[in-house]
């Protein structure tokens, strides 16, 4: 009687921990498909009072008018601003990583030091940065935005790297400098290929922070390298919305870090949480 | 012939001087690149702001003769800053504890294995990574009061219309930045306490399930102590990013009706970016560094007491 009765208990357990689990997913999804599925809408159907919540059939006018109009070339900013700033603080903050992590140089004092500078409040230093750039001209241009954000996300790569690069077994290099390598052989050769996966997940992240930086892109560009996220507030205003290029926008802007992050899903705990939380 | 071969290879084998020099000094060099762009782009604007704070450069006059601690004495008389610093306090005091709670309440639900559980999880964290200032144009075409769901949704409830501005009417304008803030952020507490839940040891939860200690009394003698290290790591990662938020508050109300909304960030950008007030800036941005360090400092010595 009791062992018949347990597996119905369980099963009635997990029908409700299904249904609680739908219902947060879906409050929490509502949200995303609203923007998707306003980017599908006419204007007729985003403008209809009461709401429609399904498109009467997908159309992608809206986005080919942010084709036509040139808008898409914000997304292009974002990649190449995201894309290059993120490679060169990876390169850049790995090897400081390994001289942190296998060296202990500048000891604790350091690398707290590393990690304070991503404490700051962006607002403290985008002012101070704004008046150097604009004496050296560097605003509203590629270079300065990507050394900005290299620099933002530096103590965030050495950070994590450290954390990664200390994981990997001393011994496994000391002998391969027995062998004969040297320090270069053994960082590309030994280390490189044991931290790889925590190098391809720092580096979606880095490039994730870039990509949806806004207040750095809304002070530093003007006219030339507007990154997507100042593009769309361009789109704001008083009650005249332009709702389609909103949501196209948004939708455009989203999809990279959405396929992104779905591939690094086994880092993202660990990524998030700067290294604390090793999920 | 393989004499000089084999001489070849021990020539190449040994490090050139230059070599051995790269290498007794590898662990500074590959350190330099790094700290030189975190020196140029960190440190020395900040240096430089300092200076501009004790000088008297408006969006007018050009005024670089040292004033002393002028800009400082004037942020004490500026209501608006304290205001703008009383709104950042509110919404971190109400959307932290919030997200922290929401997080807690979807790790629960989802701490024991079912399967399609990873499927789940993949997509609730979604929020969490989208950009700030997309949540926030999401959220803004949400609450819109005639094209928007949510007004239907309560419409349909309430069985009557409801007119709501919610990015508008000052009632109302608080809820909609919480509401877009621990929508966006619960999903990042829910992972981090859903990895810290499932590392909690089993054992300890089985014995007092045997006991037949209460729901409440395990979280509180074993759940809670566990899992304290990460709860304060998130608290202080969010806490650091309420202070100084920006992004979806720019989206939503932009600071408004009036600067009800503004925060600290707001006030700073108003400030330095639409009135010029290029030296008080500097000002304001050595105050929101000192307070932010002092915060973190507490939090930090608080968080080592606790260990």
């Amino acid at each position: 009687m009791r062992i018949g009765r347990l597996p119905a208990r369980k099963a009635r357990i997990l029908a409700v921990r299904y249904v609680g689990a739908g219902i947060v997913t879906l409050l929490f999804l509502f949200p995303v498909y609203w923007l998707f599925m306003i980017s599908f809408k006419t204007p007729d159907e985003i403008y209809h009072v009461p709401p429609l919540w399904i498109p009467g059939q997908i159309q992608f006018s809206n986005y080919y008018v942010l084709f036509k109009d040139g808008d898409v070339l914000a997304i292009l900013n974002s990649l190449i601003v995201a894309g290059v700033s993120s490679g060169v603080a990876i390169v850049l903050g790995t090897l400081c990583a390994y001289s942190l992590a296998r060296f202990g140089t500048g000891g604790e004092n350091l690398a707290m030091w590393i990690i304070s500078q991503r404490m700051i409040p962006p607002i403290a230093v985008v002012f101070p940065i704004f008046l150097i750039y604009v004496y050296f001209g560097l605003v509203d241009g590629y270079f300065g935005l990507i050394l900005l954000y290299t620099a933002f996300n530096l103590p965030y790569v050495i950070w994590m790297m450290r954390g990664y690069i200390v994981d990997v077994p001393l011994e496994l290099e000391e002998s391969a400098l027995v062998d004969g390598l040297n320090r270069w052989e053994v960082i590309w050769k030994v280390v490189f290929p044991m931290v790889r996966p925590g190098l391809m997940a720092t580096s979606v992240f880095t490039f994730v922070f870039a990509w949806n930086d806004f207040l750095f892109a809304l002070v530093l560009t003007r006219t030339e390298v507007i990154t997507f996220p100042v593009m769309l507030t361009h789109y704001f205003g008083g009650q005249s919305n332009f709702w389609a290029k909103i949501a196209a926008m948004s939708v455009l802007g989203t999809l990279p870090i959405f396929v992104a992050v779905s591939v690094m899903q086994r880092y993202l705990v660990r990524g998030i949480s700067l290294g604390a939380v090793k999920g | 012939m393989t004499l000089s071969a084999s001489l070849n290879a021990a020539e190449q084998r040994r490090p050139s001087r230059f070599g051995r020099m790269l290498e007794e000094r590898l662990p500074y060099l590959i350190v330099a690149p790094a700290i030189l762009i975190l020196l140029l782009v960190g440190l020395f604007p900040l240096i430089y702001s300092l200076i501009v704070s004790f000088q008297r450069i408006t969006m007018t006059e050009n005024d670089t003769s040292l004033v002393g601690l002028l800009n400082y004495s004037e942020l004490f008389r500026d209501t608006r800053l304290w205001a703008s610093l009383g709104h950042t306090a509110i919404i971190t005091a109400i959307a932290l504890p919030l997200e922290l709670l929401v997080g807690f309440l979807m790790a629960q639900l989802f701490i024991d294995r079912m399967p399609g559980r990873q499927i789940f999880v993949a997509l609730l964290v979604l929020p969490t990574v989208i950009s700030p200032i997309v949540a926030g144009a999401t959220w803004r075409l949400m609450f819109d009061v005639r094209f928007g769901p949510i007004g239907q949704i309560l419409s349909f409830f309430a069985g009557e219309p409801v007119r709501i501005l919610w990015t508008v009417n000052p009632a109302y304008v608080y809820p909609a930045i919480i509401i877009c803030e621990v929508w966006q952020w619960s999903p990042f507490m829910f992972l981090l306490l859903l990895a810290a839940l499932s590392n909690v040891d089993q054992s300890q939860l089985e014995a007092a399930e045997i006991d037949g200690a209460s729901y409440l009394r395990v979280l509180r003698a074993i759940v809670l102590p566990a899992i304290a290290p990460v709860i304060a790591v998130a608290c202080l990662i969010r806490g650091l990013d309420l202070v100084r938020i920006f992004d979806i508050i720019w989206a939503l109300t932009e600071g408004g009706p009036g600067s009800m909304t503004e925060t600290v960030s707001l006030y700073t950008y108003v400030q330095g970016f639409s009135q010029f007030e290029t030296s008080y800036t500097a000002a304001i941005s050595f105050l929101v560094i000192a307070l932010l360090t002092v915060i973190t400092t507490l939090v930090l010595k608080r968080m080592e007491l606790a260990r």
